[in-house]
């Protein structure tokens, strides 16, 4: 079993991440439990989706799709998850910086696929506060990833104002 | 040289510490080799032909001697007494312990070193002009833009996963001598109407399989938006940059299958939610930058010091080194001198370490504790008195490092080649070795001129030989090491591509063919002030090709006795 860490702790995961079926139709949605769905089950089903009673809505990613096919609807989503197909596909670091940074992503904006040790700190920083970690890695020192740095040049989502105008204000 | 402050040096001081954990999990079986591999790269290390590489990054080619005491005591304690510096301005070992480069990148960090980024599908380490701060052509002394960037760059959390490796190149003076032309971002730093900095800004260049001149995307870009709109491009890139086909993912095929003004609306598209955020740069910190980096305390000096001028007139030897290897600087009375790392029968680029001691004696004792790494691989002492050049070349000399060679034939630019890197085709070493033998005569080298001759070992073109005025390239033919070769192509200003001039050629063969191309070369100059570039450029590829394949008529003479013969 994957595991899941949200905000830098283990976490227990109560969703059921929905994919297309091998031969290419459409996954079948449990009546209850929450759901996180891909993109074009939302975009061809958002009613029958948005009708169930019983379960949270959630929804995913692929690495080459555009945030902005939902910035319209984020309100009707507990979560948003970007899947990194491998640790070196990077699309999903601009991916999580655009729904949090121009869309105004507020909640669970969670890290699914080939997720390692080595790649917390930067998935943290581009906004995500969840991640589902591979099968088979030391979870508590996975979890010391998030430390890995004390400092940052860069302007990013953890901290909005860049190195440069920290110290300008220190020294002010 | 750009001091860290406290915070630079623990950025640097936990890299370490992280690159330390990953590798033990790593020996420890609990990283695989595949997972292992792009954290590894991005610290530098390569597993190569033998051994690992090691690429040290040595930002914007400027090193002080206790940096290069570190450089060659690494050599020591862990290679072989020796390292390479390469065409980025890097330094390169090539022997190191997998186990121990750790260790090694403490003991970098302990000198304000390191090896970040300088591999891997992220953005680089930034090259620059080898005479920043000190050319007369110089508009703007680009290092503090440079080390800009280089905070900018490191560990930036967005781009470190690019589709493809990502290098950007700055320039400051009419001169290009940093190829800005030839890298993913290029960048130019000019000046507006009233003096304020900005940066002309090229993308899509690029060696390689594809080579390609980059395109101005944007002619003034005022220097407080240089990080966003560095963000803005690095966003479009990785977003939308190729990721199927390793051979298409630079930006340039981006660029290219856009076209430049599609991709630049895209980039504007981007900048505008980005251009007035929180990156934008302010004085305060462009001033706060400026004030890190130590500047040599020049004296009063004559223009022109009479004992340079009387040494020049008494001593041929020094003055025909001096021709070559000592280039103006913009403060009077000062030189800046090339030490060749391009004496025959070295490989292009290798010092040893008791050099690497020596240069940064002779880097304290004439030029203020500093030197600079070129792209063409050599070394520069940047702040040299003009009194003191004779005493310099006599040790420089007794060192092996003072062949009069810069911009000459036997100036050759090589990568590694198939003597250590897996890439490799096939060698480059003992091909620049057998040209620099054939044309070692140094009178016949000063009466051809100026030439750029570059060597790669494969298409990843580490040799630049796509800008070289003769460029060679390692092909496979079936198993067999051959050399593809092309003239007309040129860094700079006015820089160009190659053009191959026919089928390639076994290894013993080229330095006829490269005597060749030079004999036809001599015949169509119209002069000795006619360098061998502008020749071909004036009379195209075609009388080269013929002298050095036979002209029709004699190709058709060798057809009629082959037919005889069988």
């Amino acid at each position: 079993m994957a595991t899941l860490i949200k905000n830098a702790k283990m976490a227990n995961d109560s969703w059921l991440r929905l994919d297309w079926t091998a031969d290419g139709s459409l996954p079948t949605v449990p009546a209850t439990g929450d759901v996180l769905v891909p993109l074009r089950l939302w975009r061809g089903l958002a009613d029958e989706l948005l009708s169930r009673t019983t379960g949270k809505l959630g929804l995913w990613l692929e690495s080459d799709e555009d945030p902005v096919l939902i910035a319209d609807s984020l309100d009707a989503f507990s979560v948003i998850a970007v899947d990194f197909p491998q640790f070196t596909d990077g699309r999903g670091y601009s991916t999580a910086r655009l729904l949090r940074e121009r869309y105004g992503w507020k909640g669970e904006l969670r890290a699914i696929g080939d997720i390692q040790r080595d790649q917390l700190y930067y998935l943290s920083r581009c906004g995500f506060d969840s991640f589902l970690l591979n099968d088979g890695l030391d979870v508590q020192e996975a979890l010391t990833a998030f430390n890995d740095f004390s400092e940052s040049y860069q302007t990013s989502v953890d901290q909005p104002v860049p190195l440069f105008r920290r110290r300008e204000k220190e020294a002010a | 040289m750009y001091l860290y402050d406290e915070i630079d040096q623990r950025l640097v001081d936990e890299r370490v510490a992280q690159f330390r954990g990953q590798t033990r999990r790593f020996l420890a079986g609990e990283l695989s080799e595949d997972n292992y591999r792009p954290l590894r790269l991005q610290n530098g290390l390569y597993i190569q032909r033998f051994a690992p590489m090691l690429r040290v990054a040595i930002p914007y080619g400027l090193l002080s001697s206790r940096q290069l005491r570190a450089l060659a005591h690494i050599a020591r304690k862990w290679d072989r007494g020796y390292g390479h510096f390469s065409t980025r301005q890097n330094i390169q070992y090539n022997w190191p312990k997998l186990e121990d480069v750790p260790e090694i990148l403490a003991h970098l960090a302990s000198v304000q070193m390191h090896a970040i980024q300088t591999s891997g599908n992220c953005i680089r380490n930034t090259t620059s002009d080898h005479f920043a701060g000190i050319a007369p052509d110089e508009i703007v002394d680009p290092l503090l833009w440079c080390e800009l960037i280089r905070q900018w760059s490191t560990f930036h959390p967005e781009f470190a996963f690019l589709p493809r490796k990502f290098k950007i190149a700055v320039s400051g003076a009419e001169q290009d001598r940093a190829a800005i032309q030839v890298h993913d971002i290029g960048l130019q730093a000019v000046r507006g109407a009233n003096g304020e900095v900005g940066f002309r800004v090229l993308v899509g260049g690029g060696l390689g399989r594809t080579p390609i001149i980059g395109t101005v995307i944007r002619e003034f870009l005022p220097w407080p938006h240089l990080l966003t709109y560095l963000d803005a491009i690095l966003r479009v890139y990785n977003r939308f940059g190729r990721r199927d086909n390793k051979y298409k993912a630079r930006i340039k095929i981006l660029v290219k299958e856009l076209t430049p003004e599609e991709f630049r609306k895209q980039v504007d598209a981007e900048w505008v939610h980005l251009k007035d955020g929180p990156a934008k740069l302010t004085a305060a910190e462009v001033s706060r930058i400026d004030a890190r980096f130590t500047r040599p305390q020049y004296q009063q000096l004559d223009a022109l010091s009479v004992q340079y001028t009387q040494a020049l007139a008494r001593e041929r030897g020094f003055a025909s080194w001096a021709g070559r290897n000592v280039h103006p600087h913009k403060v009077p009375g000062y030189a800046a001198v090339t030490l060749s790392l391009k004496k025959t029968g070295v490989p292009p680029g290798d010092a040893t370490a008791d050099q690497m001691d020596a240069v940064a004696d002779l880097a304290d004792r004439y030029s203020f504790g500093e030197l600079r790494v070129s792209h063409e691989q050599n070394l520069v002492l940047s702040d040299v008195r003009q009194s003191d050049l004779h005493a310099l070349w006599l040790e420089a000399k007794l060192l092996g490092l003072a062949t009069p060679n810069i911009g000459l034939i036997t100036n050759i630019i090589a990568c590694p080649g198939g003597d250590f890197c897996s890439l490799a085709n096939a060698k480059s070493i003992p091909v620049a070795e057998a040209i620099q033998r054939r044309f070692d005569d140094l009178d016949y080298q000063h009466d051809i001129g100026e030439l750029d001759l570059n060597i790669s070992g494969c298409m990843n073109s580490c040799g630049h030989h796509h800008v070289g005025h003769i460029g060679i390239l390692g092909v496979d033919k079936q198993g067999a090491e051959f050399y593809q070769i092309s003239i007309g192509g040129a860094q700079g200003n006015a820089a160009s591509l190659g053009k191959v001039i026919g089928p390639s050629f076994a290894q013993d063969e080229v330095p006829d063919v490269i005597e060749k191309l030079i004999e036809t070369y001599l015949e169509h100059r119209d002069s000795e002030s006619e360098k061998f570039i502008d020749v071909v450029r004036r009379i195209g590829v075609t009388p080269f090709k013929e002298h050095v394949y036979g002209y029709p008529d004699q190709k058709r003479e060798n057809g009629k006795r082959q037919l005889a013969a069988a």
